[in-house]
């Protein structure tokens, strides 16, 4: 085997796990993420020359969350109906429900389906934030954003979350409830 | 730092993307604000519960070979491109070089149709530039015909065509396609029209095949094993109505 293949093998490979994190995230589907892991790992060993060392992760995290934009176009699968607009600040002084502070014992399964519920903009960060521990220049870099609203993404994306959370949380309490009536 | 600023910054604080100075600004207002600590602690309860592993998807355990095997074939496909890339190229080039050169043959080559057809013409027009139409000038066939005798392998057949408006001029020896000939002369006004005869071989040409060189027309056919070949600025019209005739005589 090639040098080539074996260096570009020991710097993609070891970020397997995060490409297929965030594939999957992004794409919600087992198979298509892999699909779209190996292509973002073709496009990677293709433009592999013109990666000059540094941030490995971060420049085939950018990579796979470009296949996966592209996926979900051509799938028609991306709801950009309303285009975010970072402008606005929808984080106003109305403060988090007491609920929330329970968290901790939530099932995971809720947490799971409200994220998933999360419009795509404010997923991506999330789980590159929280799931990769990515700082907010290296979210800047792979989904091509100003810091400043990576910053405000990130904070809208948590508001929707802990509102789709209480949400869902009102509803298994409910379920519960009916269940032990 | 008030309410609405903490608020702002808090996400900052929570991600460790603050300054020293700031951070501590937001420190002192959380010692002194219980609703924005129950702010902060309830998004340090989603941030830890978002980094619990049990949210992550782990990939399928046979992904990583297939990546490996992907990327050996690409590479493959890859170095065999590079690898034979002077070959390939050469190989391109020389069937760019051998497709041009065979379509250029087939285009120049010449049909033996077309040697011939240069050879009368050429005979024509030379038989009127020297002024050298007939060795024979009669137009009597009886004269023209017997003296192509001892001249030639054969002996064309020779008619005078005049009651129908070609009236015999005479009679030429000629050399066309590496062999002697003989050459009728007919005129029809002041146009003079060479008719070439010699024997053939090949199946009989029976429909008269037309075409035109140079500005004259020159129509061939052949039968009972002879080659006929008629020339002639004559139009075309009265150069096929004189073939007609001549066919009907032979």
């Amino acid at each position: 085997m090639d040098q080539r293949t074996v260096r570009f093998e020991e710097v993609a490979l070891p970020h397997l796990a995060a490409a297929y994190n965030l594939a999957r995230w992004l794409i919600h589907n087992d198979q298509d993420a892999e699909d779209v892991v190996q292509e973002s790992f073709m496009r990677a060993f293709k433009s592999f020359h013109g990666y000059y060392g540094g941030n490995s992760r971060a420049w085939l995290l950018t990579i796979v969350r470009n296949t996966c934009y592209t996926w979900l176009q051509k799938n028609r699968m991306l709801m950009l109906s309303d285009p975010i607009d970072d402008k606005i600040d929808e984080l106003g002084l109305d403060f988090a429900d007491p609920e929330l502070l329970f968290l901790r014992s939530v099932d995971a399964r809720i947490v799971r389906a409200s994220l998933e519920e999360l419009p795509v903009e404010f997923r991506e960060v999330v789980v590159l934030r929280e799931m990769e521990e990515m700082s907010y220049k290296e979210i800047a870099n792979v989904v091509d954003l100003p810091l400043g609203t990576v910053m405000s993404r990130l904070a809208r994306g948590r508001k929707r979350l802990q509102a789709l959370l209480t949400k869902r949380m009102g509803k298994e309490a409910s379920i519960e409830l009916s269940a032990n009536a | 730092m008030s309410c609405q600023q903490t608020h702002e910054l808090i996400h900052g604080y929570l991600d460790g993307e603050l300054d020293l100075v700031k951070s501590i600004e937001i420190e002192k207002h959380l010692e002194q604000c219980p609703t924005c600590t129950q702010n902060y602690e309830s998004l340090r309860g989603l941030q830890s519960r978002l980094r619990d592993n049990s949210l992550r998807f782990d990939p399928p355990a046979n992904l990583e070979k297939r990546l490996r095997s992907a990327l050996r074939r690409e590479k493959e496909a890859q170095s065999f491109v590079s690898r034979w890339r002077w070959v390939i190229a050469g190989a391109s080039l020389f069937a760019a070089v051998a497709i041009i050169w065979t379509v250029a043959t087939v285009a120049s080559r010449q049909s033996p149709d077309d040697v011939l057809a240069q050879e009368v013409v050429a005979s024509h027009v030379r038989s009127m530039m020297a002024n050298h139409l007939a060795d024979v000038p009669s137009s009597n066939q009886h004269t023209v015909k017997p003296w192509f005798d001892g001249k030639l392998d054969f002996s064309p057949t020779v008619k005078d065509l005049s009651q129908q408006g070609f009236s015999l001029y005479g009679g030429r020896l000629d050399y066309i396609g590496n062999r002697p000939v003989a050459a009728l002369v007919y005129q029809r006004r002041q146009h003079s029209i060479n008719v070439f005869v010699w024997p053939t071989t090949e199946a009989p040409v029976k429909t008269e095949k037309a075409s035109e060189r140079q500005g004259y027309n020159v129509i061939r056919w052949s039968k009972a094993g002879m080659n006929y070949w008629a020339v002639s600025d004559l139009n075309l019209a009265e150069l096929q109505q004189f073939v007609q005739l001549l066919q009907e005589q032979t």
